[in-house]
């Protein structure tokens, strides 16, 4: 409340700068701690201190030098981007439909889609698991994108009907008057305008897709389909004399870095497509 | 919202006048809503094929005795399995720590997440730095982030364990059950905060400006005003997190795997189905989850009434 009444004194300045740091500490501090654990050396790795007394790269070294780690990178990249440009895809025509369109079963549509979203994703594990089985799905690709992009759907469908929403309606109808049908006025004018929102929630659902641990433990089996954050829960250690503390670390690193630089480059984007979807409604 | 409204006054207005032109406009409406209907297919056959089914499937399974380790003993057996699960102490167990949890780490989050938004709301200095690094845990791999409060906690390994005398935290139900709380209060409270945040930016300032003139104080202003104004979000940001919470799994998953007593129903289902193969037991579990969920959902719809996102989405469009 210090804007109302106060002037900016620098009391206040130094007072929120330390507010301030009380917050990034308390959001980098686990962070902070895996990167030093994956810099620890196999003989220092078990001491307990926060900052390694021993720098090494070994960790990374070795979850390189298995299929297990590197197999599991490519399977979880190309499910994410594989998914992430489907959900994408279907949503922004879904979106577009919804914040431009008069039809009829507009409104079921976004019930489901609320549904959907807050659905308790184990119950479907259960059948899935059967269903995937039979179709020969289990432990492939398509068999963990078709739940993503489901789960996906409704981020996408609500962030970009808001992002749409705030297109100025005007320059379609404008479009539709030089003669644009509904279809070239969404290609020509509404999609460049749609842009940003299609991109923030590309980022969005990779986010959500790139986290997934249930569906990815649950329906597959072997390297062939194993995501990292799977394949980070069966590391072993390459004896059972070594604690795969070091590996595990690394690997988690490995995979934090994406969603540090979007978080970096993207987060007035983030924050905007996080709060639009779900407060203006 | 305007257009669908806009277009509705137009087609009575042009009605009595020029009927062709009525036709013509119908045309153009039938148009549109082949348009809507196909543009929309992808998404709703998608979604629908991946969840209806399997909802009707797994109510049809959890009537039969189905377990993938004894497949020719598979037998309907109606509600057997329902008598099994409800009868069952590890369900009550998980059902105790489910609930527990949700209560627990969504008060807090609550909490939390509102003195972070307020932070990020009025801060004066360095609001970027204070967004992106709060948008870390959000971002980051709930399985990255529980590994790491697991080495933190593990004697020897960790600096927390060793901070605080080397006792074995993550091997007893109250401790255990503390340190996954903490896990999920860090991991999801800047979630709720940014859901906060958008709810703390249509409070005008004018009003409180004026309220201040009045002579309230700050918790007075915080209290009377901002809250009151805010509470769609706060109502939205509670019925998100309550449900996110009551499908706790991957945290459980990393820093008990469930001993202990620490099982939540999510936890249980997975043991049962893809540990114990036992399919009916675990989709019984996943109806009975699937239950609870629609429930409280229901419960925040009927409290928040028109607050509710759903009613919220209806009304508006």
């Amino acid at each position: 409340m210090a804007g109302i009444g106060g002037a900016d004194t620098t009391g206040k300045k130094v007072g929120w700068g330390l507010l301030n740091a009380v917050v990034v500490i308390y959001a980098l501090f686990p962070v902070l701690w895996i990167v030093s654990l994956s810099f620890k050396s196999s003989k220092t790795l078990a001491d307990g201190n926060f900052i390694p007394r021993e720098w090494s790269l070994e960790n990374y070294q070795n979850i390189f030098s298995t299929s297990e780690f590197t197999r599991a990178l490519i399977n979880s990249i190309g499910i994410a981007i594989i998914a992430t440009a489907i959900a994408v895809v279907f949503g922004t025509m879904a979106a577009y439909a919804i914040a431009r369109l008069d039809f009829p079963g507009k409104n079921l549509l976004v019930g489901v889609s609320l549904l959907i979203a807050m659905f308790p994703q184990v119950s479907l594990v259960s059948p899935l698991f059967e269903i995937e089985r039979s179709l020969g799905l289990f432990d492939t690709w398509p068999g963990l994108i078709l739940p993503y992009i489901t789960f996906a759907l409704p981020l996408a469908i609500y962030t970009l009907s808001a992002f749409f929403r705030e297109i100025p309606w005007e320059l379609e109808k404008a479009a539709k008057m030089d003669g644009a049908t509904p279809g070239q006025a969404f290609r020509r004018v509404i999609a460049p305008l749609a842009a940003p929102g299609v991109f923030t929630t590309a980022i969005l659902v990779f986010i959500f897709c790139w986290n997934d641990f249930l569906f990815a433990i649950s329906l597959t089996s072997t390297e062939q389909s194993r995501t990292v954050p799977v394949a980070l829960s069966f590391f072993t250690g390459s004896s059972q004399f070594e604690d795969p503390a070091g590996s595990i670390a690394a690997a988690a690193v490995v995979i934090t870095i994406p969603i540090i630089l979007f978080v970096l480059f993207f987060q007035r984007r983030i924050v905007a497509g996080l709060t639009s979807g779900a407060v203006k409604g | 919202m305007s257009h669908a409204t806009a277009e509705k006054t137009e087609a009575t207005a042009d009605e009595p006048v020029a009927p062709r032109k009525k036709a013509a406009l119908s045309e153009g409406k039938k148009a549109e809503r082949r348009l809507g209907w196909l543009l929309c297919a992808p998404a709703a056959i998608t979604m629908i094929a991946v969840t209806g089914w399997p909802i009707l499937y797994s109510i049809l399974l959890s009537m039969q005795r189905f377990d993938l380790k004894f497949p020719d003993r598979t037998e309907w057996i109606w509600f057997d399995n329902y008598v099994t699960v409800l009868s069952s102490k590890y369900w009550w167990d998980a059902v105790l720590v489910t609930v527990v949890l949700t209560v627990v780490t969504v008060a807090v989050e609550l909490v939390l997440g509102m003195s972070l938004a307020l932070i990020m709301h009025r801060t004066l200095v360095g609001r970027g730095i204070v967004r992106t690094s709060s948008l870390i845990p959000y971002g980051i791999v709930t399985v990255v982030a529980a590994f790491s409060w697991r080495f933190a906690w593990t004697p020897s390994t960790g600096y927390l364990a060793e901070a605080l005398g080397g006792d074995p935290v993550l091997t007893e139900r109250i401790p255990a059950l503390m340190v996954v709380s903490l896990a999920e209060i860090w991991k999801t409270t800047p979630f709720m905060a940014l859901l906060l945040m958008a709810g703390l930016a249509l409070v005008p300032d004018d009003l409180l400006k004026a309220a201040a003139m009045d002579g309230a104080g700050a918790w007075q202003r915080f209290i009377k005003v901002t809250v009151p104004i805010m509470k769609p979000a706060i109502l939205v940001a509670l019925l998100f997190r309550t449900l996110d919470a009551f499908r706790i799994f991957d945290n459980l998953f990393v820093l008990t795997a469930g001993s202990q007593g620490t099982s939540s129903v999510s936890m249980l289902t997975y043991n049962n189905l893809i540990k114990g193969l036992n399919l009916g037991i675990g989709s019984t579990m996943s109806v009975l989850i699937f239950l609870m969920v629609a429930a409280i959902a229901f419960i925040f719809i009927k409290l928040f009434g028109t607050a509710a996102p759903g009613s919220d989405n209806g009304g508006r469009r």
